[in-house]
């Protein structure tokens, strides 16, 4: 197998895609969960705020998902662009 | 630099690496779990000044049963150095390699676990000070259950290091070796850390409700002992990858072996755990409620059950690595897309096994706090666990692909790399809202317990949740399908 410096370059750019989505999807993940699990709660003392309550989830969660979607770029950045 | 490489050389590299890795990794669990013990025996002492020297006893005795793995990879280590194992054959360096990774990586959840039930029985005694010998009992009998992976581990890495191997070749069989130690290694973390979660609520229990002493003993075994299952499927694996491990092959047989080593190993890790926080959270829940000692229990193997399927993909996956004849090319591309397969499966079944886990340890403590409403929150907590199971879904969707693709594209690096990074994506894109999602489950069936009125609400709360948190796990999906079929 003969390598050439793109060959190299490509390859690099693939692996660094595939860490930069595979790790940049715990955090937001995992967040994603917590806001989640914490508007379980709230609705469960205060339902009758339960519109509030999702309104502000959701809020919360995509801006918890900024990071994911940043991952997301940079992937396809380093697969289609570079 | 001339590099002249003899049999006994490169055995001899092999086993000093394996020593590294043994004491290195083997070190952390006992320690942290000993600092566990010691900082709550300052606690209990500043407590209690006056029991200072039986609290001391009590602390060493805690201390020494965690110290266990570690001695165990010390003994590794101290053969590994003084040992000579070149007599075994070329393959002797991957063995003793190996051992170093499965008793190092073993030593790390039965170190750790085995903190918890001591330092709550020394807790629990400077709370009731009368039921001194009783709480030391319960803390050896907590902390004997947890050592079991790491005693798996030794026995594995005593098959490694004296498994006569000469006149094999190291790809395929040296690479299957790796594949067992990587396979006991890790799959041993979770259930000797998850055993020992649960062993440190039953003492806590057992100290605050000493007539539950009996009931609590019984839910925390049957716990520990459900939470064993992901490190037993690892057992067998290693097991059957030393002793049936394929004695011919090309490349394409070893990356397969690494693979199965690597998906079970992982996988193992999420579900044992999970495990554990189940039967922590029931045993927590019992010692509030004692008259849902018999439904918990019920509940609490319902949770670990389901709990129990990120594993056992794992094992699917594992097995399929090792027992089928794959149609794909034998080239640095098929290489990859076999050990990608076990990554992303192993990986992306870790936070989908805890996340389970998580929820039904909540489940459990909303049973104690509503024993009437218990049949509401049986379906929120099935329902949260399996939209939890999603990314581990996910992983092996993408493991089958990558097992079965066809490859008929030229050979090249970045061909092969873009295989092995859409496993490494989906592997490590699924960790994440694995847990998010158990999480989010956890909550809404506690929510449950004192709201059972909104449990309708509850649950559709929960599934927006939990339908945002699997976003970032869809990503890794698409990332991984574009390495796959576009590039």
């Amino acid at each position: 197998m003969d390598i050439s410096g793109a060959d190299l370059v490509r390859a690099a750019a693939f692996i660094g895609a595939g860490i930069a989505m595979g790790l940049g999807a715990i955090g937001p993940g995992v967040g994603e969960g917590f806001v989640g699990g914490k508007a379980c709660e709230a609705i469960g003392r205060n339902p009758e705020e339960a519109g509030l309550l999702t309104r502000t989830m959701l809020v919360a969660q995509a801006v918890a998902e900024s990071t994911g979607i940043y991952s997301l770029v940079v992937a396809l950045l380093l697969i289609f662009v570079v | 630099m001339d590099i002249a490489l003899d049999t006994v050389s490169i055995v001899k590299a092999g086993q000093f690496l394996g020593a590294g890795i043994s004491m290195g990794f083997g070190a952390i669990g006992a320690a942290v779990g000993e600092g566990f013990v010691g900082g709550y025996a300052n606690c209990s002492i500043g407590r209690r000044v006056g029991m200072a020297s039986p609290y001391t006893r009590t602390m060493l005795i805690g201390q020494a049963v965690a110290e266990t793995s570690g001695i165990f990879a010390l003994m590794v280590s101290v053969l590994l150095v003084f040992g000579d194992f070149s007599a075994n054959g070329i393959c002797a360096w991957t063995a003793t390699m190996s051992a170093g990774i499965c008793m190092g990586l073993g030593a790390l959840g039965s170190g750790i676990g085995a903190g918890y039930p001591a330092q709550e029985a020394l807790w629990g005694s400077a709370r009731q000070p009368a039921l001194g010998g009783q709480m030391t009992t319960s803390m050896l009998i907590g902390q004997a259950v947890c050592q079991t992976p790491a005693i798996f581990a030794l026995v594995i890495a005593f098959m490694l290091m004296f498994k006569n191997c000469s006149g094999l070749d190291v790809w395929p069989y040296g690479a299957s070796l790796i594949g067992a130690g990587i396979a006991m290694g890790f799959g041993a973390i979770g259930s000797g850390w998850g055993g020992g979660m649960a062993g440190g609520k039953a003492c806590e229990g057992m100290a605050r409700q000493p007539r539950l002493r009996s009931p609590l003993t019984t839910l925390m075994l049957v716990g520990q002992a459900v939470a064993q299952t992901p490190a037993i499927f690892a057992l067998l694996v290693a097991i059957m990858l030393i002793s049936i491990g394929p004695q011919k092959g090309t490349l394409l047989t070893s990356a397969a072996m690494l693979g199965a080593g690597i998906s079970i190993g992982f996988g193992a890790i999420g579900s044992g755990m999970g495990n554990g926080v189940t039967a922590q959270g029931a045993c927590e829940a019992i010692s509030k409620e004692s008259s849902t000692t018999k439904e918990m229990l019920t509940f609490m193997l319902v949770g670990q059950a389901v709990g129990q399927t990120p594993v056992i993909f794992a094992l699917v996956v594992s097995l399929m690595l090792m027992f089928i004849k794959f149609q794909i090319p034998a080239t640095i591309v098929g290489f990859c897309a076999l050990l990608a397969a076990g990554i992303s499966m192993g990986l992306a079944a870790i936070g989908s096994g805890y996340g389970n886990g998580d929820t039904a340890e909540s489940a459990c403590k909303a049973v104690a706090s509503n024993p009437e409403g218990k049949s509401g929150i049986l379906p929120l907590m099935l329902v949260g666990q399996a939209v939890g199971q999603t990314p581990a879904i996910f992983g092996l969707l993408v493991a089958f692909i990558l097992m079965f693709g066809s490859y008929s594209g030229p050979a090249t690096l970045p061909a092969a790399m873009a295989v092995l990074a859409a496993g490494i994506s989906m592997g490590f894109g699924g960790i994440g809202p694995g847990v998010g999602n158990g999480i989010t489950a956890a909550a809404a069936c506690e929510a449950a317990g004192y709201r059972p009125e909104e449990r309708g609400l509850l649950m559709r709360t929960m599934l927006v949740a939990q339908a945002v948190a699997q976003s970032t796990a869809i990503y890794a999906l698409v990332i991984a399908f574009v390495l796959i079929f576009v590039v």
